[in-house]
């Protein structure tokens, strides 16, 4: 079974390597010729104003946190998936249980107003 | 020196070297782009110890999820971009000195310990039992309790989270 | 006989049998085994994007009532390798003040991510990179990894609207991820195992007919997730200045849209793998190459359907797109998991027959109610042509400067 990681292990490392190596080929074989106007900072074509910063929407992070929740609820759930098929019913029942819970969740934020986008 | 050792020293030493790197970055960013790494390692470490499952689950959690979150309260509370200040306060010598003699008196206590220079041990063929994980998840003689108690505690992390959020956007909006 | 039956792995055994003859021991041949089988899969992976790109331009040139590419060589087949030999020689302009490792790792850990899910799939009976144990959970976590590709590249180009327009392809890709992971574990359930191998051998008759809900939200999420049209806001050239990728020129710019149509293609053939079957088909079990032509014609429809969505809706709004999620699908998925493992518990001891399509019904059941449930809740009163009371500008009205003489 450590074979099966040293694989992934390998293919990742493998994976890396292709796209670099193609990157590095387009490095060699493309003209090098920077000046100032070429390098500048895009901004629909006028000069840049200001250091270089966006203004964050708390939203975002309200999104975030409510995705790390349900993501650890479904991770919860995959080993109970797993033996699903030789459990009795009082265990899918209480798995329903866990899941309602965290619905719940979703019904407060949805009502709160969390999941509007702004 | 087996292949596994190999892997094991290098993975171990890139992770401590991230971790250390996460607080003596210059910038914010760096910090959690060096954090990303370490939790990288912990999962490599994971893997070779043939726990797949819980090294797949810290990539997906940790690295897919907190880190993400991290990096969206660093970008809320700081101006991220132009963020460059030394990452090293002016006494730094002493606290590290301590650090030092620390790790060196816990190893010095736990090589009394017997087992200490005790060899890897082998793990069974087939270690990982997903099946028998799950189904122990909600055995009532199991951990059925504490998985319905972590449901409960997700919960809460919601409500509270979008509490202060909605606070926040009245403040701010 | 046995090359015809599965020439794949006839091949594979035999350049096994190659190493082992080198006699170098075995840690070491099996490495060496897993460095060259590794670069062939994935360097077949990125040939075959070309293919890719010509099979979508041709499409979408159809669907647009026009011919696509066909200057260069029969049915213009070679119109993607001259675009390839183009893009490798195009300056790799690099803007001032960029965070050299982020923006250069940012093309390669998006492509890569991608790369990395063509290990764990079953090709055929017989053809697959490793059967790891966790396989369905190593795809959502690799995707993950992808979306970090997109922060990189956002962060590292030193620019605020391409910051602006990776936080969204962000928040974007986090909240589909949500119906993906759970969508996916009604396969899990109903399989026994998180490998993708078990859940091809156990799909006696093909998931999508046993669970058509839970196959409906796990395509949609994984549309989303690729980030193409119609969810495609966070990098359409004319939104938000091509988002992410705007300070990448050359074969930096490339290697995103290479990596966006391997994921295409890669999206489509774990639906396959998932609901439809895999390679499962007449005489698959003893043939294993026809297991592989059954995967790749499959593969194929999936993908044509997804260019069929990219050719004929407009793209959503980002509000919209956040609704469908968190309204919708997250709730929806919910639901199904609940459904299907309540009927699926109830009826584990009767006949197969009964159980499936007890757990068809279920499900027709929650497509049917969630679409009347949403109708209502969509706004669909729009106000009649000419009804609102326009203001007309009149004397009375007009602002008249004080001191010009003029009398109102």
């Amino acid at each position: 079974m450590l074979n099966d990681w040293l694989y992934v292990g390998i293919f990742a490392l493998v994976s890396m390597f292709l796209p670099a190596a193609a990157i590095s080929i387009a490095a060699l074989l493309s003209p090098k010729k920077p000046n100032s106007v070429k390098n500048a900072t895009y901004e629909c074509g006028m000069e840049t104003v200001g250091p270089a910063w966006a203004q964050m929407k708390v939203q975002y992070y309200v999104f975030a946190l409510i995705f790390l929740v349900f993501d650890v609820e479904a991770v919860l759930l995959f080993p109970w998936a797993v033996a699903y098929n030789q459990l009795p019913l009082y265990a899918v029942i209480e798995a329903v249980l866990f899941i309602l819970i965290l619905l719940g969740g979703l019904l407060y934020a949805w009502r709160k107003g969390a999941l509007e986008w702004l | 020196m087996s292949g596994l050792q190999v892997v094991f020293l290098i993975v171990a030493i890139v992770t401590l070297f991230s971790g250390l790197m996460v607080v003596a970055s210059r910038k914010m960013m760096h910090s959690a782009l060096w954090l990303i790494l370490s939790l990288l390692g912990v999962a490599i470490l994971f893997g070779t110890l043939q726990a797949g499952f819980f090294a797949i689950v810290q990539i997906l959690v940790y690295i897919g999820a907190i880190s993400i979150l991290i990096i969206f309260t660093l970008m809320l509370t700081r101006r991220v971009m132009d963020d460059d200040h030394p990452g090293v306060i002016k006494g730094w010598w002493l606290p590290a000195l301590m650090a030092v003699i620390l790790f060196g008196l816990l190893a010095g206590f736990m090589a009394t310990w017997d087992n200490f220079q005790a060899m890897l041990n082998e793990l069974p063929a087939n270690p990982e039992n997903l099946a028998g994980f799950g189904a122990a998840l909600v055995d009532p003689a199991g951990y059925v309790i504490p998985f319905e108690v972590a449901s409960v505690l997700l919960l809460a992390a919601l409500v509270g989270a979008i509490y202060i959020a909605a606070e926040r956007k009245e403040k701010a909006g | 006989m046995s090359f015809w039956r599965d020439p794949i792995v006839f091949l594979i055994n035999w350049a096994k049998g190659l190493l082992d003859g080198i006699g170098w021991g075995p840690g070491w041949a099996t490495t060496v085994g897993f460095v060259i089988g590794a670069f062939v899969l994935a360097a077949g992976a990125m040939f075959f994007v070309v293919f890719l790109i010509w099979y979508e331009r041709k499409l979408i040139g159809r669907f647009q009532d026009r011919f696509g590419p066909n200057r260069l060589g029969p049915f213009g087949l070679f119109q993607p390798l001259a675009d390839m030999l183009k893009i490798f020689t195009k300056e790799l302009i690099t803007p001032v003040g960029v965070d050299w490792v982020a923006y250069n790792l940012a093309p390669v850990l998006s492509v890569s991510a991608v790369l990395m899910m063509w290990a764990v799939t079953p090709f055929s009976k017989t053809f697959f990179g490793v059967n790891i144990s966790v396989g369905i959970l190593f795809l959502i976590a690799i995707g993950g990894l992808g979306e970090l590709g997109i922060l990189l590249a956002g962060w590292g180009s030193n620019n605020k609207y391409a910051l602006v327009g990776a936080l969204r392809a962000i928040a974007q890709l986090i909240s589909y991820e949500v119906p993906f992971v759970l969508s996916a574990l009604v396969p899990v359930m109903l399989s026994g195992s998180m490998s993708l191998v078990d859940i091809v051998e156990a799909q006696q008759p093909w998931y999508i007919v046993v669970a058509p809900a839970a196959a409906f939200i796990f395509f949609i999420a994984s549309v989303a997730e690729t980030g193409r049209a119609p969810f495609d806001l966070a990098e359409a050239e004319s939104e938000i200045v091509a988002g992410y990728n705007v300070e990448y020129s050359g074969l930096k710019f490339g290697m995103f849209f290479v990596g966006e149509f391997l994921h295409a293609f890669t999206a489509s053939f774990i639906f396959v793998t998932v609901f439809l079957g895999g390679w499962r088909g007449p005489f698959a079990d003893e043939i294993p190459v026809l297991g592989l032509a059954y995967f790749f014609i499959k593969t194929f429809i999936v993908y044509f359907a997804l260019i069929l969505f990219r050719g004929t809706n407009p793209r959503f709004r980002i509000d919209q797109m956040m609704d469908l999620n968190w309204k919708v699908l997250t709730p929806l998925a919910l639901v199904v998991i609940m459904a299907v493992a309540l009927v699926n518990s109830l009826f584990a001891s009767s006949a197969d027959w009964l159980r499936i399509s007890a757990l068809l019904a279920v499900n027709l059941v929650i497509v049917f109610a969630a679409e009347r449930l949403v109708r209502r809740g969509v706004k669909t009163t729009r106000p009649e042509v000419g009804s609102r009371q326009r203001p007309v500008a009149s004397p009375d009205n007009v602002f008249i400067q004080p001191g010009s003489g003029v009398k109102g």
